[in-house]
């Protein structure tokens, strides 16, 4: 085992690099702007490097939680420091690893103004969505899962269009509703158990009754933050107000802490309210993928687009996720994954050409793919992954979520079914309207091709997009202990309930 | 019947009174060319009275580190829970006179009776956290009310001070005289005044006489607090008070009526929970959520900050209202950070001036983030943290709060609890956003002197510090809370 205390270094390394920006860099404001933009991107890089040898030393066999660090933080409350990762948190450590230095590159690119500080809100959220992925211990958890809308708050509202007071605002005051009744429900817990050791609340040790209110406490957190119809209502804004940066990390991890708070909490902590509220969530899921998807088609600004097509995959997290079988399981993972780089890639495309023309409006653009081919291929493929291509990450996702819907009942499938058709509507028809047709406007056909530095930030994630989609497995088996384990609780009560 | 020992037990207050008369005599001799040198001895004076609170030497011979040790008859007492509060107030008043330093100058009526009355507030403060006696409990909270009213009125050519004073000295009396109405009832029905005795006394008996004193005693120590429904001064006396006064106002008397209160209801009074159960609840729920929504339509920040301090009345109360060890744990770590909060946020209010004048609109703040980047940054941790947003130690108050309501059974309040913070995370954000979306209107004038500048700094810092590592003050107030144990 390693001595390191690898967890928190990931954690704090970003940390440290926003103190090395905020403290250090001298000269005049141009020459620290580009301190900070090679700093961040230097430190977030590291950290990138860090979380892959992070997942070469992690033992996939193992089912529980590697690289356990545990102290006493607060004795008089009983709070300790436990950070632990399994193969379920582990995928989540990277994507938010990988997908910071993406964002910082495009921050390079897009954000003129006040650089140091948005470098320095940039790394500062890394710190708190690692910190997040990799708490063990229910108050450190909150304290990152909240600390994450500081950060936030500020590159939407400091850097975001021009109803960002609205959308930061509306994005803070939604999400710490839901997280307050979260607290409350951490309250009971730790004073059920006497403890707030994730690892030993795991197992469903709650009363009935008290489980039910538990789970609706912290649903209300996680639907928020995942979204699910009908708290959706906050992304849009969120979405559009943001710097392409923003978004991307907004699409690409923070919505993934609701896919993850519903594992490790709902599903882990409270199986037995999980299984009674399982409908609930699945109707909610479904009319998320059909009534996202159709606010989808009706559209003219790509970004609300691509946050609305947001929704509905998320729906398809949370579908497979409350099938309770491992085929959902895997679904509702590959899914988060998938997206959090499709997603993430496809605001970055958003990005490219609104800092060319800065406008968002897709009637703007027309015949594309003749004035900027190489950027078209990118668009192209992620196009194809949200879709959900077989060969590309999309597929795989969306197919073992429906499959575990399946499980459960024909019907749920064949909504969710509704949801893809739906989905290669307007993916489809917004690249029509986008690349193809006349290249007829004189500003677009003045935009010049992707340069270097934007190749570079959607490179890797074109190879991972691909990757997923040729060889799941390879994503699979890192979690597929881990997953074993957490629909352990459920593969006798299942059975119990269908005898009865 | 006194003794040295009655003296040593009551040495800290003895030396705070001393140093305050000589400066009494001091100021009326040297006047205003004095006033930095009497800021300078009331700070001395409140440091060397913590040092000798916590002097070994005294813990060895005449105090006892866990049991409490009444003094002078039984109208002083001293244990673990008055010298955690008195430790908050010692250095919630070295910070107010920090604030003050340069302030009265530049406004142009620096008069050096201003240290002096700091120096009387103190004073009864201690008293009153140390009071264990309805008579010992009065003459504490007089003579810091005196003062305090002095204090509101002090710009005196002002006529908004002034008619914060005056509004401030009728209700605060009409309050004094609810108490002393209750104290007499109380006395009239028990037959005693020490808390010693009508702890024994109301734990056997209940009479109605006794219930209807403690609720006029109450609403006294309410009104001090401003708690709704006695909250109605606080919104005028905090904005029309100088500021370096609001920022006293808004900490030091708080907590000590709180103490007061606190030891009040737990201890002589604990025999009558039914009764004052309803009551603190009421208080509690109606302050969080007018605080919160009230706050929503203030223009100004003291007026605002006014309003956020009615909610953190109402937080405090919930930790009253779950009473016991935990209770009381939770109201004291919870005070302590707010008190630090609030202190740098006045500080940053006091960097306001345009053209010489001291500005204090929310629009005041716009830009920030530009003209003076690390003020703008140690007042957005300070507003985050007092909405009790994590990582900030501010919610490590609010969990410690809501945390020992839930246990005891109030999950009801700590559900609206918790969402009037959400209400009242708004006008804190407001700040945030005119500070770091907006842009700048007019320029600010440079940064005041060091005093403000270091209770701004060591503030934020401490919300940081504090979240990270809040052991030794949660320490602290554990065993103060021991105070309260069976």
């Amino acid at each position: 085992m390693v001595s390191l205390p690898i967890l928190s270094v990931l954690t704090f390394l970003p940390l440290i690099g926003a103190a090395v920006i905020l403290l250090a860099g001298n000269g005049d404001e141009e020459a620290r702007a580009r301190f900070a933009q090679r700093t961040a991107l230097g430190v977030s890089g590291g950290t990138l490097v860090l979380a892959l040898a992070l997942l070469a030393a992690f033992d996939p066999s193992v089912p529980g939680f590697q690289f356990m660090e545990r102290f006493v933080w607060i004795p008089a409350y009983n709070i300790s420091y436990i950070k632990g990762v399994d193969g379920i948190s582990l995928w989540f450590v990277v994507i938010s690893a990988v997908l910071t230095p993406v964002a910082v590159l495009a921050a390079i690119g897009s954000v003129k103004k006040r650089v140091r500080e948005f470098m320095i809100a940039l790394l500062v959220l890394e710190t708190m969505m690692i910190g997040t992925f990799t708490a063990l211990d229910l108050v450190l958890f909150y304290v990152f899962f909240e600390g994450v809308l500081i950060p936030m708050f500020l590159i939407i509202g400091v850097w975001g269009g021009e109803k960002r007071t609205y959308a930061a605002y509306k994005f803070f005051l939604y999400t710490l509703l839901g997280s307050v009744l979260m607290l409350v429900a951490v309250f009971a817990m730790a004073l059920y158990a006497g403890t707030t050791d994730m690892t030993v609340l795991m197992g469903g040790k709650f009363p009935k009754e008290m489980a039910l209110w538990l789970w609706i406490a912290f649903f209300a957190s996680f639907a928020v933050k995942t979204p699910m119809w009908p708290f959706h209502t906050w992304l849009p804004y969120a979405h559009v107000e943001a710097p392409t940066a923003g978004s991307v990390i907004l699409a690409g991890v923070l919505l993934k802490m609701g896919g993850y708070g519903f594992i490790r909490i709902s599903l882990q902590m409270l199986p037995d309210a999980s299984l009674v509220f399982a409908p609930l969530v699945i109707g909610f899921s479904l009319i998320a993928i059909v009534y996202a998807s159709l606010v989808a088609l009706a559209q003219t600004d790509m970004k609300k687009l691509v946050a609305y097509s947001s929704v509905a995959h998320m729906g398809y997290v949370t579908l497979g996720l409350f099938s309770f079988n491992r085929q959902g399981f895997d679904g509702a993972m590959m899914v988060m994954l998938s997206h959090a780089f499709v997603a993430g890639a496809l605001f970055l495309c958003v990005g490219v050409v609104y800092d060319r023309l800065h406008t968002r409006e897709i009637d703007r653009f027309g015949g594309l793919a003749s004035g900027m081919p190489k950027y078209a291929a990118a668009f192209m493929v992620f196009t194809l992954a949200a879709i959900g291509l077989p060969g590309t990450s999309g597929f795989v996702g969306e197919f073992l979520s429906m499959q575990g819907a399946f499980l459960v009942s024909g019907w749920i499938a064949f909504a969710a079914a509704l949801g893809i058709v739906l989905g290669a509507a307007y993916m489809l028809w917004l690249y029509r309207r986008l690349f193809f047709g006349p290249l007829d406007k004189a500003d677009v056909r003045a935009m010049p091709d992707l340069n270097g530095r934007e190749i570079a930030m959607f490179a890797p994630l074109l190879v991972l997009v691909l990757w997923m989609g040729v060889y799941p497995s390879s994503f699979i088996n890192v979690y597929a202990p881990a997953a074993d384990n957490v629909l352990s609780f459920f593969g006798a009560q299942a059975h119990e309930a269908q005898h009865d | 019947m006194i003794d040295l020992q009655d003296f040593m037990v009551t040495l800290p207050v003895i030396e705070v009174a001393l140093i305050a008369l000589a400066s009494l005599v001091a100021a009326a001799v040297w006047g205003e060319k004095a006033v930095r040198a009497l800021g300078g001895v009331a700070i001395g004076a409140f440091l060397l009275a913590l040092a000798t609170m916590y002097c070994p030497v005294r813990f060895e011979t005449f105090v006892d580190g866990t049991m409490p040790v009444l003094a002078f008859g039984s109208h002083f007492i001293d244990d673990g829970f008055a010298r955690f509060a008195k430790t908050i107030i010692l250095i919630a008043s070295s910070l107010s006179v920090l604030l003050s330093w340069d302030y009265f100058e530049k406004e142009g009526h620096a008069r050096a009776e201003y240290p002096v009355l700091i120096l009387f507030v103190t004073l009864g403060m201690m008293l009153m956290v140390s009071a264990s006696d309805l008579l010992s409990l009065y003459v504490g909270l007089e003579l810091q009310s005196l003062s305090l009213y002095v204090l509101a009125a002090f710009n005196r050519d002002d006529s908004r001070s002034t008619e914060a004073g005056l509004k401030y000295f009728v209700l605060g009396s009409l309050s004094s005289g609810v108490l002393l109405y209750g104290a007499s009832l109380i006395y009239g029905f028990a037959g005693a005044t020490d808390f010693a005795s009508l702890s024994a006394l109301l734990r056997e008996t209940s009479n109605p006489g006794v219930a209807i004193g403690m609720a006029f005693v109450g609403a006294g120590l309410v009104f001090k607090l401003a708690g709704v429904p006695f909250h109605m001064w606080a919104p005028d006396v905090y904005d029309g008070a100088p500021t370096p006064v609001t920022a006293f106002f808004a900490t030091a008397p708080k907590l000590a009526a709180l103490a007061l209160l606190t030891r009040f209801v737990l201890s002589p009074m604990d025999g009558l929970s039914a009764q004052w159960h309803q009551a603190v609840m009421f208080v509690a729920v109606a302050s969080m959520l007018w605080g919160a929504f009230a706050g929503l339509a203030q223009t100004r920040l003291k007026r605002l900050l006014a309003y956020s301090s009615i909610a953190n009345v109402g937080y405090l109360l919930v930790g009253l209202l779950a009473g016991g060890e935990g209770g009381v744990q939770a109201i004291l770590i919870y005070f302590a950070i707010y008190a630090l909060n609030t202190l740098g946020i006045f500080a940053l209010v006091l960097c306001l001036r345009r053209e010489g004048r001291a500005v204090d609109s929310i629009d005041d703040l716009s830009g920030l983030s530009k003209t003076h980047p690390l003020a703008a940054l140690a007042m957005a941790v300070l507003m985050f943290s007092i909405a009790g947003i994590p990582p900030l130690a501010g919610f490590f108050g609010k969990y410690v709060v809501f945390l020992a309501a839930v246990k005891t059974g109030f999950v009801p309040v700590a559900v609206i609890g918790v969402l009037s913070s959400v209400v009242a995370a708004f006008f804190y954000l407001r700040i945030v956003k005119v500070m770091y979306f907006d842009e700048p209107l007019l320029a600010l004038d440079p940064l005041p002197g060091w005093g403000v500048r270091f209770v701004l700094g060591f503030s934020s810092v401490a919300m940081v510090a504090l979240a990270v590592l809040p052991e030794p003050l949660i320490q602290g107030a554990v065993r103060a809370a021991e105070s309260f144990s069976g």
